[in-house]
Order: structure tokens, then sequence, then C-alpha cells
């Protein structure tokens, strides 16, 4: 057994990108579907056995395994290895755990998909784990940006995995182009800190920062350029656009992707590069201003949307806004510890949400209701889900938003504090809304009881063999049940393979929280100089039960009526209805902008290009005319041609050559 | 005995006869009349020439002339018999099947 955290980090990074390429090269083995996902699979769990021992049996001291790459005079441009630490160790575990689980998990979920699709699906699952990994274990920017690229291109391709859907293949252009648009950033943000520093590697950027070695000016705009990065990949406003429309991706890729791991990434770069912008609090104050307004917009967001993966989503831009504000309070452990249990209990909750898709068949909560009798495995893990996301004590983030809450108050900053405090109330609210609306109160008609199951079974039909089944996360569903809709009632608890997953997941979540409750740190290390004010803990429970209590008495007693509710807020409610109109203004400006660019290209051509060309040929034309009535025909004429030029040219000959 | 310049005289005269003919006669034949005095025209240059130098190649040269002058004439007759046969004319303004 090899006992080096950095090989064993290195096992644990190739073992996907291996069942990748072997996916990758070997076609026919990839389109017979479920042996390549058992491969995918295997190759996942071999993963995580390294990472968990990589993790294990880290010592404290970093390893840094490099060969170089870019080569240079003197020492290498750059490297390529792993670089382990405790920041990355546990990140590793995290992603791996998650993908090992959410691979498993699809065998379930995606059961009724094509082999071909199958294979594809694995291929794509191996290669964002091995990109991902790439990522988290880089030693240098460089690396990290080339993985941070591949996690990119990886999630527009398994948002757009069901292609055939046009929402799908518009959401995953919009994801990629949105994201990109912070990447632009990234790099020049890269490249320029490497004018400044003349290095890619974080150790040693990080011992010059150290060493005070790194001059303060023109430092700001270089850490602003790597935020925007940041805020591209974890969505923060305004770039937060993308996220709620890549649910169009399968469910078990949103929970890996767009919840647990991917979005992290920019969170977990600003904690890896926190000395750095340590440097410039000016940043880490817009960067804590930014995330708080994110986590309160995407949280009334939430709290209107009807489809539970839109709810989760906008969740899970709201969470991703908590992490920010505590590393704009300076305290990026803090934030780092709630990527972790947000890693688990949002992976928890999509994968929940995914079993209640697949077995209503819609995506859409008033479908849903009284889910609890019929489905009591799914709805008990959903609730520790929705109790660890709302922060209530012995349930995973509990401990990680009171250190987030206490280092913003730390912190000073009381504004983005009072945001994150209502944010709280209203994650609480929204989240039991969810639940009170999905898995209490009366049994819905379901979507395969109604209309719409004739219609869905019909829509499954039309789509032919070719692309049944998986043509829309609907129809994908309908299928599956257009087969076996004799049996009576589909809603029930998923197979194994799904609850298996849901099962660790919601155990893990648990004991994080208990362990966290009652005995402290644990994963990461926070520094403690931030000691948090005693009335924080009650306070921050209490909002939190009472946005529990309002949705309790709104949706499950019906003590005040939900319309009435929503009309107290009337503006504010139209307005999240429209996503506050920030989708439609970037349409709007990028539209505009490009119908003018256009315009100016069309001019160009239609008058420049075009105007040159036709001028040219219109003076052809009427020159040819002209000079064709030189052309008689008959052939006097031009014996009186060749007369006179034999005249011109004696003359020539006798008056010019003398 | 006359001076060469006579006969060059001669045959300029000739020649200026035969353009004369090829360009301002309507019907074809005689265009063919005028290319024929042209011919001859440089014949008598040739000859005097000849005559002038003391060589006998301008002869020589001569007689292949007068050789390929006469199957000239028979192919251009040739044509423009033909030429009637098919347009029913051979006045050389109203063939301008050419023109632009």
């Amino acid at each position: 057994m090899m006992a080096d955290s950095g090989r064993l980090a290195l096992a644990a990074l190739l073992l996907p990108a291996a069942a990748f390429l072997i996916l990758a090269v070997a076609a026919p083995f990839r389109r017979s579907g479920r042996s390549a996902a058992w491969l995918s699979i295997i190759g996942a769990a071999m993963s995580l056995a390294a990472a968990l021992q990589a993790w294990r049996v880290f010592d404290g001291a970093t390893t840094r395994l490099a060969w170089n790459w870019l080569p240079a005079q003197g020492k290498p441009l750059a490297t390529i290895g792993v670089l382990t630490d405790e920041t990355s160790t546990v990140m590793l575990v995290l992603v791996s755990l998650v993908s090992f689980l959410v691979q498993l998990y699809s065998l379930g979920y995606l059961s009724d998909e094509k082999p071909q699709g199958l294979g594809r699906y694995y291929a794509y699952q191996s290669l964002f784990a091995f990109s991902m990994m790439g990522l988290v274990l880089a030693p240098n920017l460089l690396q990290l940006f080339m993985c941070w690229e591949l996690v990119g291109l990886c999630s527009y391709l398994l948002i757009g995995f069901w292609y055939q859907k046009p929402e799908a293949a518009r959401a995953a252009v919009k994801a990629f182009w949105t994201t990109k648009a912070g990447d632009v950033g990234l790099l020049i943000g890269i490249v320029m800190l490497w004018r400044h520093t003349g290095t890619f590697d974080f150790n040693e950027m990080r011992l010059m920062a150290a060493n005070g070695d790194l001059a303060a000016v023109g430092l700001s705009v270089i850490t602003f350029c790597i935020y925007l990065g940041a805020m591209g990949k974890s969505a923060q406003f305004p770039l937060h656009v993308w996220l709620p429309d890549a649910m169009e991706g399968p469910t078990p890729v949103s929970a890996l992707i767009h919840a647990a791991t991917m979005v992290t990434a920019g969170v977990y770069l600003l904690h890896r590069m926190a000395w750095l912008f340590a440097l410039t609090p000016d940043v880490l104050l817009l960067v804590a201003w930014i995330g708080a307004f994110t986590a309160l917009l995407a949280a009334v967001l939430a709290c209107v949307q009807d489809d539970i993966k839109r709810v989760l989503a906008y969740s899970t831009v709201s969470q991703l806004g908590y992490m920010m504000t505590a590393i704009g309070a300076g305290v990026s452990a803090a934030g780092f510890f709630h990527l972790l249990t947000h890693g688990l209990f949002k992976a928890l909750l999509f994968l929940g949400a995914g079993a209640v898709i697949h077995a209503v068949g819609s995506n859409d909560l008033a479908h849903m209701g009284g889910l609890a009798r019929k489905m009591p495995q799914t709805a008990l893990v959903f609730g520790v889900g929705t109790l660890s996301l709302a922060g209530i004590p012995f349930f995973g983030g509990f401990l990680s938003k009171e250190e987030i809450l206490g280092s913003v108050w730390a912190g000073g900053l009381v504004g983005p504090f009072a945001l994150l405090m209502l944010v709280a109330f209203l994650t609480a609210f929204y989240m039991f809304r969810v639940v009170f609306l999905a898995f209490f109160g009366p049994a819905k008609a379901g979507h395969y009881e109604g209309h719409a199951r004739t219609a869905a079974a019909a829509h499954y039909v039309a789509q032919g063999s070719a692309d049944a089944g998986h043509h829309t996360d609907h129809a994908h569903a309908s299928g599956v049940m257009s087969g076996v809709s004799t049996h009576g009632s589909h809603e029930h608890d998923p197979g194994a393979s799904m609850m298996l997953p849901l099962w660790i997941l919601a155990l893990l979540s648990l004991a994080v929280g208990i362990y966290s409750t009652t005995a402290g740190q644990i994963l990461v290390t926070i520094p403690a100089e931030h000691e948090a004010p005693g009335w924080l803990t009650p306070s921050a429970v209490g909002v939190a039960l009472a946005g529990i209590a309002l949705a309790w008495l709104t949706y499950q007693r019906g003590t005040i009526n939900a319309a009435s509710l929503a009309s107290l807020f009337g503006p504010i409610r139209t307005a999240a209805l429209h996503k506050f109109w920030i989708d439609d203004f970037f349409e709007g400006v990028l539209a505009a902008a490009a119908l003018a660019f256009s315009r100016l290209v069309g001019w160009v051509d239609r008058y420049l290009v075009d105007g040159v060309l036709n001028v040219l040929s219109a003076w052809t034309v009427t020159t040819g005319d002209e000079m064709r009535t030189i052309q008689t025909g008959r052939v006097q004429d031009y014996v009186y041609g060749l007369a006179v030029g034999l005249l011109l040219l004696l003359f020539w000959v006798r008056w010019s050559l003398t | 005995m006359m001076g060469l310049q006579a006969y060059l005289t001669l045959a300029a005269v000739v020649f200026g006869i035969g353009l004369f003919g090829v360009a301002t006669r309507r019907n074809t034949i005689g265009i063919l009349l005028g290319i024929e005095l042209m011919l001859n025209a440089v014949n008598i240059n040739l000859v005097a020439f000849a005559r002038y130098s003391g060589s006998e190649v301008g002869m020589v040269f001569t007689i292949f002339a007068i050789c390929i002058t006469v199957s000239e004439a028979a192919m251009g007759l040739a044509i423009v018999i033909l030429l009637f046969r098919i347009r029913r004319t051979v006045m050389a303004d109203h063939l301008d099947l050419l023109k632009g």
C-alpha cells in the first residue's frame, strides 16, 4: 500500500481519466451501454477509495508531485502534477464521493436510456471526474485553468445531454457562454499575476506573499479578474443566469456538477488564493457584498419557482453567495466548510428530487403532493437534506452556516450579515414550501393519472423508436411508465441503485451535522480568532424555525392563504417571476449589440464591398457596349483597318527609328 | 534599259489599284480580283529585285508565288460559290454575320 498521499491522490486522479480514455477510444464498448457504465462506476469507486486513503494518510505536510511541462530557460515555465494539502485532500474526497454516488444513481435514473446514450453519458461523467480532481489538485494556476475549462466543457456536454430537446441545447450554450465571460477575466488575471510574480505556482506565490515580496500596486485588478472567473463558475450576480437554465440536464448531472462540485470551483479557487485576496481588502469587500446580494436575490427567486429543480438551483446560487460572503469577510475556511457540507446535502436534495421526478414524471410541484406516504424513504432523506440546508442543529449545514454568519459578523460587515440572516429565513421557507407541497398535503392527480398522461404517452410514441424515452426529462420518465402503466400507481421509492446513494448522503449529512454540532469543527480548520457572539446561534436557528413555521402555516395548515401572502409582496413577486428581468436585460443588450454590429457589417458589405464590385462591373458592361460597335462584321472595314494600321506602322518605321 | 525604279513604280501602282479594288468592290469576285492584282504587284517586285541583284532566287520564289496564287484563286472562288449557294448573294456588305 502506498502511504504517500500525493501518489494516492494521483491514482485517484488518473483512474477516471483511464476510464474516460477507454470509453472514448473503444467505441463499440462504449455503445454497449451498461458495461461501459460499470467500467466508469468501478473507476469512480477505486478513485474514491484512493481519495479516502489519501485523505486518511495525509499528515499535515503539503505534498507536491510535479513534472516539467512548458520548458523555458532556467526552470520550466509551468509544471503539471498534484498538490495535496488539507484543502485539496478533503475536496478530493467530496468530488470522488459525489461523483461515485451520482454515477451509481444514474444507473437507475437513466435505466431506459439507449445503450449509446448511456455510454456517452458515462464517458462524460468520467471525464468530468478527472477534470474536477485535476482542478482540485492543481499545483499551479495554469493546470487549474486547463481543468477549469475542461469542467466547463463537461458541464456543457452534460447539460446538453438530451440535445434533441431545444431548451437543453440552448441552456448548454447559455451556460458555456456565461461562464466563458467570467473565464476570460480569469485568464487575464492569471497572465497578469504571472507578470506580477513571474510564476504560476501556488506555493511559490504564497511564499512571496508571506515574505511581503508582492507589490500591492496593481494587485487589486488581478484579484478582481480572478474573481470574475469565480463569479462565472460559481454563479454570482450578474453571471448567475446560466445555473437555473442548466437544470435542463439530467437530474444526477445537476446534483454532481451544478450543485456539489463544479459550481463550487469558484469558491474553491478563492479559498485556494485567500492569502492573495487578503492583500486586496477592497476586492474582498466587493466579494462579500456581491455574495450576500446574490444570496438574497436567488433566495427570493427560489420562493416563486414551481419547478422543484429550479427551486434547488436557485438555492444553490443562494448558498454559493453565502460561501462567497464568508470569503469576502476574510474567513475563507468557513466558506470552504460550507462548500463541503453543502456538497453533501445539496447532492442529496437533487438526487431526492430526481427520485421524485422519476416517480411523478414531472418537475412541477403542482403535480406532486402526499408523496410521503408513497415514497417514505425518499421523503425521509429529502427531509434530512432540507433540514441541513435550513441550518437546523444536528444537521449538515448547521455549523457551516453559523461559521459563515459568525465570520461575517466578526468581519464587521453588518450589511451583508443582515442580508444573510434574511436569506436564512427565506431558505427555510422555500425549502419547506417544497417539502409541504411535494410530500404532504392532498395527493395530487400526478402526472400520469390526468389528461397529461395520454398526451405524454402519445408524445412518447410520436418520437418514434429512434429517440424515444429520452427526448425530454418528462418524456423520459413517461417512456418508462408507458411500458408499465397497467400496474397502477408509479409513485414509489426508487430501486436500490438510486436509494443507496441517497441513504449514504443522508447519513453522511447527519453524521457531519451531529459531530460538528456536538464536538465542533470537523473536516476543516477554521481560524478561531473570530469568536461569534452568544446571541448568534439562537437567532440564526430562530430565524430558520420562523421560516419553517411560515411555510407550515401557509402550505400545510392553510392558516395563511398562499395567494394573500403572495399579494403582500406584489411588486417583488412580479419581479421575481420575471427573474428580475436580468435574463431579459442580458438578452436585450446582447441582441441590441449584435444587431447594431450586424447592421454595421451589413452596411460595409452592401455598400463598400458590393458597391466597388458593382461599379466595376457596370463600367465593364458600358465600355463593352461602346466597343462592340467597332466590329461591323464587314470584311472591307477590316481591310481599311489593316491598311491604316500598315500605313501607321510604315510611318513609325520611317520617322521614329531613324 | 529602264531602271529599277520604273518596275517598282509599276508594282506600287498595281498594288494600289488592287488594294482600291479590295476595299471598294461590293462583289466578292471583284475583291478576289483585287487580291490577285496585289499578289502580282509583289511578284513584279520580286522579279525586279532579282534582276537588279543578279540572283535567281527571286525568280524561283516568283514561280512558287504564282503556283500558290493559282491554288488560292481556286480556293477563293470555291468559297464564293459555296457562299452563294448558302446565302444567295456574294455582296460583301451583306455578309456581316460577325457584326458585334
